[in-house]
């Protein structure tokens, strides 16, 4: 009997020795063989799965434009997707998969702050450039000491400026002076840009009447909803994720509450205005990384390339930021002649102007990219272009 | 050969093999590396769940509540309490102090929530387990100070190949030792007849709490080797169904077996990496194997309900079953 | 005042949906003496049959009430049907086993349920919007205080299918077989009662209420997904614990008590702890009163 003790060990030296076919002893040397690996992980499953495919059919196009083009240098980019099920614990399994098992070059990705930073000690480590598309919670690009991650990057604007455009597109232009806010305290993205938004609003001379809080994945807001409404305020920020937002809206409207509900870039998703949501949120204000709206050459032209690809869908604006990501990893490969991490990652901190899809993306010495914000309003289920917010 | 020093000399083997293969464990790369501490943690989880609901056949949902509360305890120990460590030994030593405190955290939770709870049985102390693990989640989900829902960061990386296996060695004696002795016997017997064993002058309540507690220590120790090698823990890392993934490795395993149950954990955390890229009709292996595992759950318990590997150490119990009452 | 009369509004329609899942479980317990693990997937597979339903239903019937009766009508029975499947394949054949074995299954078929919607072939991981079936429209009154007509709907649908399975219970012929199993399984045997027809037709019962539940749910809270089934199912178990388990009356009274104290929770405790309130009751009562408010204490069987 206890022979089982030996046959259990037995058992670990199989399975731990039956992982390590792999050849894993040449981190950051990814660039030998004909290919060019980058790395995407993306919730493509899930609770979140709208963020994750649209970074993905993004970063897809591009890749396709890329190797429809010769490559880099004769070299053709090699896409490795990951799905992290919308879960903290998938991220990092991806990531660590992707750069120890595949060798990527690079990693574009999550959305998610939460998950971004769950991911983000992996590539710190494994000194591995991690380059995040709309992550945009103050600091996922910090290290665990609050000083700059050298090895984390992104290409969106950062909460503290979503909420103070928020913050003062509500108190100028539409003239509120008291506002509700309505947060997912589950959400680290969440609870950052409802901070941010309070502490401008606070500031610039308004009154918070109320502050309520639910949790993702909870579905009735109307206790919270009620005891907003017993406040009037003359606008209520909710700066969660589309999944719940479309419920917020439509039992809000249920209690006859009627003032705009004002969001951040978690409210875009094809989804958002699906059903009673369409007109529960029409005329309800959110801010956004880019507008299908823009005239600009290189927006409507991207629009086409990836209405042709992706069977007349329009692209929201983590498309556009997912086929930035990529390009720009591209561009800096290409500039170098190399595609080793280090070149990547210098290249990354070196980013200026460029001309991208989501408009002008310079990187500055946190490792953000500052950039315009723009005003997006619902209408008819769509979203239209208001304005724009420099910083 | 002794037959009292017997069982120590395959503890100490189990600790040698452990430390030969910290040699080979070196040379392979990080991901690998990854998929081996989470089987060795997920092992300390179902061995010690094992405990419970296997050998005392009290029914718990709520596994997930211990690891976080353990997890939880001895990373905010470490973070908030211990001075940096820069060498191995002194890191090693750090891990020890801080897992002992998680394992202590959690086996007091163990007895706050095993004394009301215990009372019950089957279908009403799941759910009661279950209730409290949620309770536990929503009550970190609240606490500003250990993070809220964006959870303790930045907990050093001290844990390693060669503390999870070591502790699994132990954990794996300490169980299989308190079972074969006269005390230990007690636990069969609440499982197999409770009522038997309470006529007999066996304190079932007491028995079914020091279970409880033990596997919720044990439970602690390995939330707190999850915490100290993925330097961020989250209440989300905790929920109900990572409660049932350990269930699920204990039942398929053969409740009471505890090599079963190690085979079980092993290969249920295994397989889902190794078949990343696995697909199957245009779906992804990792989409589908949950469905597998519970379609294998529910003819398990019609074909084999004593689990794969169960039957071992088991006697008694379909005698028992057959006994059992209908209504 | 206002503000508290709207959140007993809330609880109140919330309470009717937990009321129905809650019977289910309730008279499941009732004749077989086991919890259902799987009742709240049940009541998750009900509101994709009214999604896949109405698509299909809308050309036919147009865009009022005959539509979303039709669909009601379909998750009903497509519930009730796939309640009888569980019952015959998985629990039949255990039924003579210990109670741990039909829990483990129970669980086993809860996940499957589960995992298997997520897969994208089936219904997929993320979340579908439920279209409307009724148009919304909201009536203010006295004190600023509104209610929604999908609040109305649930309240008076929940009723009056409450009404009806009483009147099934209490006055049919069946309803009679299904108390009698209750009492006693073998006696009832005894006496000529066939006991597969009187549990398959329970669980026909349960499931369809569940199926109910779910379009009630779906019309009220129009995002579903996969998992949707585990917190509402969870929380309808409690109220029918808290009722008294296997008492209708009591599951119902639960239903109500659960979904008010829920809400009342969020809007002046706090949100967070709307989940954990409920699993808090569960164990004060199990403690306290572990017949339930309703229920008749016993000595338990051996």
């Amino acid at each position: 009997m206890r022979y089982r003790l030996l046959v259990l060990t037995a058992a670990v030296a199989c399975v731990a020795l039956g992982g390590c076919t792999g050849k894993n002893d040449k981190p950051g040397t990814a660039a030998e063989g004909n290919t060019i690996k980058i790395g995407h992980y993306a919730s493509l499953s899930g609770k979140e799965a709208t963020f994750g495919q649209q970074v993905d059919n993004g970063v897809k196009l591009a890749v396709d434009e890329i190797n429809n083009g010769g490559g880099i240098g004769g070299k053709k980019i090699e896409l490795i997707t990951e799905d992290t099920q919308s879960q903290t614990q998938g991220a990092q399994n991806a990531v660590e998969k992707l750069i120890g098992k595949d060798e990527v070059s690079a990693l574009i990705g999550e959305v998610a702050s939460g998950r971004t930073m769950a991911a983000a000690p992996i590539a710190m480590r494994e000194k591995t450039p991690m380059l995040t598309p709309a992550s945009t919670r103050e600091d996922v690009t910090k290290d665990e000491n609050g000083n700059v991650a050298a090895y984390i990057f992104r290409i969106c604007f950062i909460d503290p400026f979503q909420g103070t455009v928020m913050a003062k597109f509500a108190f100028e232009s539409l003239n509120a002076k008291s506002v509700a806010v309505l947060k997912d305290n589950a959400n680290p993205y969440s609870v950052g840009l409802a901070k941010a938004f309070v502490e401008k609003f606070k500031a610039l001379g308004g009154t918070i009447v109320e502050e309520q809080a639910y949790e993702g994945g909870q579905n009735d807001f109307k206790a919270q909803l009620t005891a907003i409404k017993g406040k009037n305020p003359q606008a209520i920020f909710v700066p969660g994720y589309y999944t719940e937002v479309s419920l917020i809206a439509t039992q809000a409207r249920q209690l006859g509450i009627t003032v705009p509900l004002l969001g951040g870039d978690g409210w875009d998703s094809p989804t958002l205005t699906q059903g009673e949501a369409k007109t529960a949120l029409e005329g309800c204000y959110f801010s956004n990384h880019y507008s299908e709206q823009d005239t600009s050459a290189a927006v409507q032209d991207f629009i086409k390339r990836y209405k042709a690809k992706f069977n007349g869908e329009a692209p929201g604006a983590m498309s556009a930021l997912g086929y930035d990501a990529m390009m720009i990893i591209a561009k800096i490969i290409k500039d170098s002649g190399k595609s080793d991490r280090e070149t990547i990652r210098a290249g990354l901190a070196a980013l200026k102007n460029y001309k991208g899809v989501t408009g002008n993306i310079t990187i500055d010495e946190h490792h953000n990219a500052t950039k315009p914000a723009v005003v997006l309003q619902i209408k008819d289920g769509k979203f239209a272009y208001h304005s724009t917010v420099n910083p | 050969m002794s037959t009292i020093l017997r069982p120590y000399l395959y503890l100490a083997g189990g600790i040698a093999l452990v430390l030969v293969l910290n040699l080979l464990v070196g040379g392979i790369g990080s991901y690998d590396q990854r998929i081996v501490v989470n089987i060795g943690i997920n092992m300390i989880l179902a061995v010690s769940l094992n405990l419970v609901n296997g050998f005392t056949g009290q029914f718990s949902l709520g596994h997930a509540g211990f690891m976080s509360v353990g997890a939880y305890a001895s990373a905010a120990f470490t973070t908030m309490v211990l001075p940096a460590a820069s060498d191995p030994m002194s890191q090693g030593l750090y891990l020890i102090v801080a897992l002992l405190v998680g394992g202590l955290a959690a086996a007091v939770a163990g007895l706050l929530v095993g004394v009301p709870s215990l009372r019950l049985k089957g279908d009403y102390l799941a759910i009661v387990t279950l209730g409290f693990g949620e309770i536990i989640r929503v009550i970190l989900q609240n606490v500003s100070s250990l993070g809220g829902a964006l959870g303790l960061a930045n907990i050093p990386r001290h844990t390693t190949f060669l503390w999870v296996f070591i502790i699994l060695v132990f954990v794996v004696f300490v169980i299989e030792r308190v079972i074969r002795t006269t005390y230990g016997k007690g636990f069969l017997a609440v499982r197999d007849d409770e009522i038997a064993a309470e006529a007999m002058g066996v304190n079932t309540t007491r028995y079914k709490v020091v279970a409880f507690v033990v596997g919720a220590f044990f439970a602690g120790i390995a939330g707190g080797l999850y915490a100290h090698y993925n330097s961020l823990i989250k209440p989300d890392d905790f929920g109900f169904l990572k409660s049932v993934e350990i269930v699920v490795m204990v039942i398929l395993g053969g409740m009471g077996s505890t090599y079963g149950v190690i085979f079980a954990a092993a290969a249920l955390t295994y397989l889902p990496e190794w078949l990343r890229s696995f697909t199957m009709f245009g779906i992804k292996f990792s989409d589908f194997r949950m469905s597998i595992y519970s379609l294998v759950l529910i003819v398990l318990m019609l074909v084999r309900p004593q689990g794969l590997f169960g039957g071992f150490s088991f006697k008694g119990r379909r005698a028992a079953a057959k006994k059992a009452p209908i209504g | 005042m206002s503000e508290f009369l709207q959140q007993v509004i809330n609880g109140l329609s919330l309470g009717a949906i937990y009321a129905l899942i809650a019977l289910g479980y309730t008279m499941i317990y009732g004749v077989l003496r086991f919890i259902n693990f799987a009742h709240g997937d049940v009541f998750m597979v009900g509101a994709y049959i009214g999604f896949y339903a109405f698509p299909k239903l809308q050309p036919l019937l147009g865009d009022g009430y005959g539509t979303a009766v039709a669909v009601l009508l379909a998750a009903m029975i497509g519930c009730g049907l796939l309640g009888v499947t569980i019952e015959r394949l998985a629990y039949r054949p255990l039924r003579s086993r210990p109670k741990l074995t039909v829990l483990i299954t129970a669980i086993g078929i809860s996940l499957f349920l589960e995992y298997t919607g997520q897969l994208p072939v089936v219904f997929g991981a993320d979340y579908k919007t439920f279209p409307t079936l009724i148009p919304e429209t909201t009536y203010t009154l006295f004190g600023g205080v509104s209610i929604g007509s999908t609040q109305i709907l649930v309240f008076v649908v929940a009723l009056a299918l409450m009404a009806a399975l009483r009147v099934v219970v209490l006055r049919t012929k069946i309803g009679t077989a299904m108390r009698a199993v209750s009492m006693n399984m073998n006696a009832a045997s005894l006496m000529g009662i066939n006991i597969n027809r009187v549990i398959s037709f329970t669980f026909f019962l349960g499931s369809s209420l569940a199926g109910a539940g779910a379009v009630l749910y779906a019309i009220s809270y129009p995002k579903i997904n996969p998992l949707m089934g585990i917190l509402p199912g969870l929380k309808a178990f409690v109220a029918a614990v808290l009722g008294g388990i296997g008492n209708i009356a009591g599951a119902t009274l639960g239903g109500f008590l659960i979904g008010t104290a829920e809400t009342m929770t969020a809007g002046y405790i706090s949100p967070s702890y709307r989940d954990a309130i409920v699993f808090g009751i569960l164990i004060l009562i199990l403690i306290l009163k572990p017949s339930g408010l309703l229920g008749k204490g016993g000595a338990e069987k051996v």
